[in-house]
Order: structure tokens, then sequence, then C-alpha cells
């Protein structure tokens, strides 16, 4: 640690002090406070204190339980599919192979275009009579035609599929650091004692990307369950008729296409305190085993 | 890898040729679809062909983009707001970042936390009371109000690398500065700062980038066509489907190759910014 006169950090802080006490802690205080009243588009300026109204309302509502099914069944296949690919891939590309830098090249590209870009371009792909995904599927597949925007299932898997698509490279890149800081010299000791690819895999890749790993897949777990961009442009802001939306995306439509603001605020508390709740859980879990290894 | 041992190796080798072409080829096809479709000649925008360079292909899109819609003035508008997004955020988290790297005070465990706690909020926790504090100020359809909602989202992350990677550089050098009658300031601007360049480089880009593909929150600050960013610009013609779809498709290329170039050079000092600043808690 550097000496200094007692001010000089807080002088270095004191701007992005200011700027986050302005623009993210305000905020975040004031959605509390609109959590608690009834602003909306008709009540913007007379609107007033309604104490767990909007809670309650949620709460019993079944449209909440619904959300959040979708939002766990949206996360966990993402993410599942984002380990197993990236790993998968990780895995092959740190094994013997030429034109390693090319295919590791190839194989980020998706996370290097622009998310909305991705999702725009997927969604004309998915197009139901001009869309390249339909046209592979029962031209080249002679497999039936999918109405993947227009059916309530097809149309959440669309969205699933892009973020899969986009997501991967990110888990794939991690666990190709993790791996190449794996010492040669374990490998090499396993080939004496005659162990096969998959011991291996089970007994020194798998424990020694691990530490590595799991940080990354609790950020992706968050990240996924507050993406709203892939969903929000695949289905066109949760078509046919709302029946596409994880919590995040019918929030946004609830606030900026129905102006429920309070409404919208108390739904965002909520979220957090899941996300909240879901974090102090792996962390809990997670710190015995940081303390063993 | 010894000649003998890759002969023994080979049907893996294969193996996983195969499969590493197949899935390059996943990843490719959609970024292949947009320079397909951008090079239609407009009397086949519907054409159930699957041929990569499609039949009359031509560059009409890209001058209709360039010149026949306001593709010219969405870029400008993005550009303005994403330096200066990132001017603002590079200025701000070098300096946080450095006295959370350098210095332990008062405060401290619980700052750097509420920048990660930033993290855990569903982006409508941090939108939905910007949005209602800038009409309320009537900061709406302003290039500033756009600009102040990015710098909220990218700052915590910035902060972040930055403190992770002036964690690397050793503390001695400011120390020898310091003894040697520097006050604290220079050392910090004279000494690591200029070391801390790569960072500084990660940082800035990674502020510009995400305010020059964020969607959602500029469809909500913005409402007047002449304010267009461009990912509003170009959702726009992708909602037309039937008429605009080679244009969109020509001016996405024209916007996402030279950040995916950018970020294809950049992306392990990207990963090891991340993996820095995560790991070392």
């Amino acid at each position: 640690m550097l000496r200094s006169p007692r001010w000089f950090p807080y002088q270095l802080l004191l701007p992005a002090i200011v700027v986050m006490l302005a623009v993210v802690l305000f905020p975040l205080l004031y959605n509390f406070y609109l959590a608690f009243r009834n602003m909306s588009l008709y009540h913007f300026t007379d609107h007033r204190f309604v104490g767990f109204e909007q809670f309650r309302t949620l709460l019993t509502e079944p449209a909440l339980y619904v959300l959040l099914g979708k939002s766990v069944a949206w996360t966990v296949v993402n993410v599942l599919f984002h380990v197993a690919v990236g790993l998968f891939l990780a895995v092959v590309l740190a094994g013997p192979v030429r034109g390693r830098a090319f295919y590791r090249t190839l194989l980020i590209l998706p996370w290097a275009m622009p998310q909305y870009i991705s999702a725009l371009t997927w969604r004309g792909m998915f197009n139901y009579e001009y869309g390249a995904v339909n046209l592979i599927l029962t031209r080249l597949l002679h497999l039936p035609a999918v109405p993947w925007l227009t059916d309530p299932f097809w149309a959440f898997v669309a969205p699933i599929i892009v973020n899969i698509w986009l997501g991967f490279p990110f888990m794939m890149v991690v666990a190709l650091g993790a791996l190449s800081a794996i010492p040669h010299e374990l490998y090499e000791a396993a080939d004496l004692d005659g162990a096969n690819v998959w011991h291996k895999f089970r007994n020194i890749t798998w424990p020694q990307i691990l530490p590595v790993l799991t940080p990354a897949v609790l950020l992706g777990t968050i990240w996924t369950f507050n993406n709203m961009v892939v969903i929000w442009l695949v289905s066109r802001g949760g078509q046919p008729a709302d029946q596409t939306h994880i919590m995040v995306t019918y929030i946004y439509k609830v606030a900026f296409t129905y102006y429920r603001y309070s409404y919208a605020a108390a739904f965002s508390v909520i979220v957090f305190l899941i996300l909240l709740g879901f974090v102090l859980l792996v962390l809990r879990r997670a710190a015995p085993l940081e303390a063993r290894s | 890898m010894t000649a003998p041992r890759r002969r023994r190796l080979r049907p893996l080798t294969l193996m996983s040729h195969a499969l590493l072409i197949l899935f390059s080829f996943a990843t490719l096809y959609p970024i292949l679809q947009i320079v397909t479709v951008s090079l239609r000649p407009s009397d086949q925008l519907y054409s159930t062909s699957l041929a990569l360079v499609p039949k009359g292909a031509t560059l009409r899109a890209f001058y209709v983009i360039l010149f026949e819609r306001d593709f010219l003035v969405w870029m400008r508008n993005s550009l303005l707001v994403s330096f200066a997004v990132t001017v603002f955020g590079v200025a701000l988290a070098s300096t946080a970042g450095y006295a959370f790297s350098r210095y332990r005070f008062p405060g401290w465990t619980a700052g750097l936390y509420s920048f990660l706690l930033t993290q855990l909020f569903p982006a409508t926790m941090l939108m939905l009371p910007l949005y209602v504090m800038m009409k309320a100020v009537g900061l709406l359809d302003t290039f500033t109000g756009l600009a102040i909602a990015y710098t909220a989202t990218a700052l915590p992350f910035s902060v972040w690398t930055m403190r992770g990677y002036y964690d690397t550089i050793p503390i001695e050098l400011e120390q020898a500065a310091l003894i040697d009658g520097c006050g604290p300031w220079s050392a910090f601007t004279r000494v690591t700062f200029p070391l801390a360049a790569p960072a500084l480089a990660i940082t800035a880009l990674f502020s510009f980038m995400n305010a020059w593909s964020e969607f959602l929150v500029a469809r909500v600050i913005v409402n007047r066509q002449a304010l267009y960013t461009l990912p509003l610009g170009l959702e726009s013609l992708a909602g037309q489907f039937q008429t605009e779809w080679a244009n969109y498709a020509a001016g996405s290329l024209l916007v996402c190759v030279p950040v995916m170039i950018l970020f294809v050079v950049l992306n392990r000092w990207l990963v090891s910014g991340l993996a820095l600043g995560g790991v070392k808690g």
C-alpha cells in the first residue's frame, strides 16, 4: 500500500463516486421509492404512497410465476449449452490440432458481433417462408418447416438458439485460458499411469479448470437472466401475444409500452431479490469449496 | 508434440477437425447470411435460394444505405455519444481504479463490492428511474441523457478492470518515486498511468463498444428520428422485412465488420482483464 495524505484516495475517487451516486445509487433508491407508489402514465405527477400494494398484486398474479419459470428455463438451458459447447470446443482446441488460432478466431465471431445485429439477422433467418433456417430444414434435411416466430413454443425456442449461438464463445475463451494454465507434467504422469482420455479429463482437467469456470458461470448466469435484447428483438417485444417473455423483458414492456411505472419498479425489485438470493446461496456453498483447495 | 505420438492420435485428430469445421460453419453461417442478403438485387428480396452469392449480385444496397437512407446521420450520432461515454468513463475509471488498487481506506470493501453489486440489478431497475428522472428534467431525446445512461452501466465494470490491471503493476515503482520526492498525484500520472496503457485501451474500447451497440436504452430515451443511433436506425430498417432487408444487411456489415475485427484482435486482453478483475477479489 502507498502512504499519502489521508484525503488523497478520496480525491481520486470523488469524480467516480459523485457520478455513481447521481446515476446509479440515486436511481436505484428512486426505483425502490417508485415501487411503493402508484405511478403510471395517468398518475405521472400526482402519484401517491400505496405501501405494498404493487407487491401484493404481483405476488397474487399467476403471471409472475409463469414468467419466473420461463426466466429459469431460459437461463438454465442457455448456460448449460454455453458451458457444454464452450468447454467441449475448448478441450478439442487445446488438443493437438493444426490451425488452432484460425478455428479460435472463427469460433469467437458470434461474441464479437453486436448482439442486436445477431438478433435481427437471426430473426430474418427464422422467417417462415424465406428464412434460411426453414429452407435448410425443408430442402436439405427434408424436415417439416417450423413456425418459428408465430407459435408460442417455437417463438421461445428461437431466441434461445440465438442466445446459445452468441454466448458459447465467452465460455470457450474462459475455458481455453484455464486449460492452457494446467501444467503438462500432470498429463505426462497420467500417461505413464496408462490413463485414458476420459480419466484425464475427469481427474486432471475438470478439477483444474473448475475454480476459473465457477465465477464465469456465475457471471454468465446473471447476464443471461438479465439479458433482454435477444428475446426482445427476435420475438419483436414478446410476440406472439406477449407469450415469449422472461421476467426482465416483461418488465421492460410493462414499463415502456404499458407505462405502468410503479408496477414495473416493484417487479424489478422482486427480480433483484431473486438474483441476490441466488448469488448469496452460491457464494455460501462455494466458500467452503475454496477453503478446501 | 513428437511425431509418433501424433500418428497414434490420428483418428482423434481427424474427428477434432470435423467437429471444429462443423461448429465453425455454424458460427459463420449467420454472418455469411448478412453478406448474401446485402448483395441481393431488389428483384430477389423474396428469395428462397440457399446460394451464398445470389444471382445477379450487386452492391446497390450499399449505395442505398449510404446515400438514400439516414445511415450517416445515425453513424454521426452513435460516434458522438460513444466518444463522450468513452472519454468520460476512462477518466473516471482510471482514477477510481487507482485509488482502489493502491490505497486502503475506510469504506474500501463496501465501495469495491458495491461496484460488483450493481451487476446484479436487472437493467430495468436503472432504466426506469433514469427514464422518469430524465423525463422530469427534460433530458429525454438528448445525447446527454443517453450518455449519462451508458456511463452508469459501463462504469462499474471499467473501475473493476482498471483496478485489476493496476494490481499487476509493481508498487515499488511508485514507492521509489515517492522517496525521490514525487507527490502522490505525480506518482500516479507519471509512473503508473502510462504503464496502464493496455488496460486504458481495453476500458476505452469496452465503453465505446457498449455504447456503439446498445439498443434497448436508446429506444427508451430517444424518440426523434434525427437523434437515432445506429442500432435504432438499423432496427427500423429490419422492421420492414420485405422492402429494406438488403439495405439493413448492408448497413449491418458496415457497422459490425470494424467492431468485429477490433474485437478479435483485442479479445485476449479483454478476457485477461476480466479474469484479473474477477479473480483477485
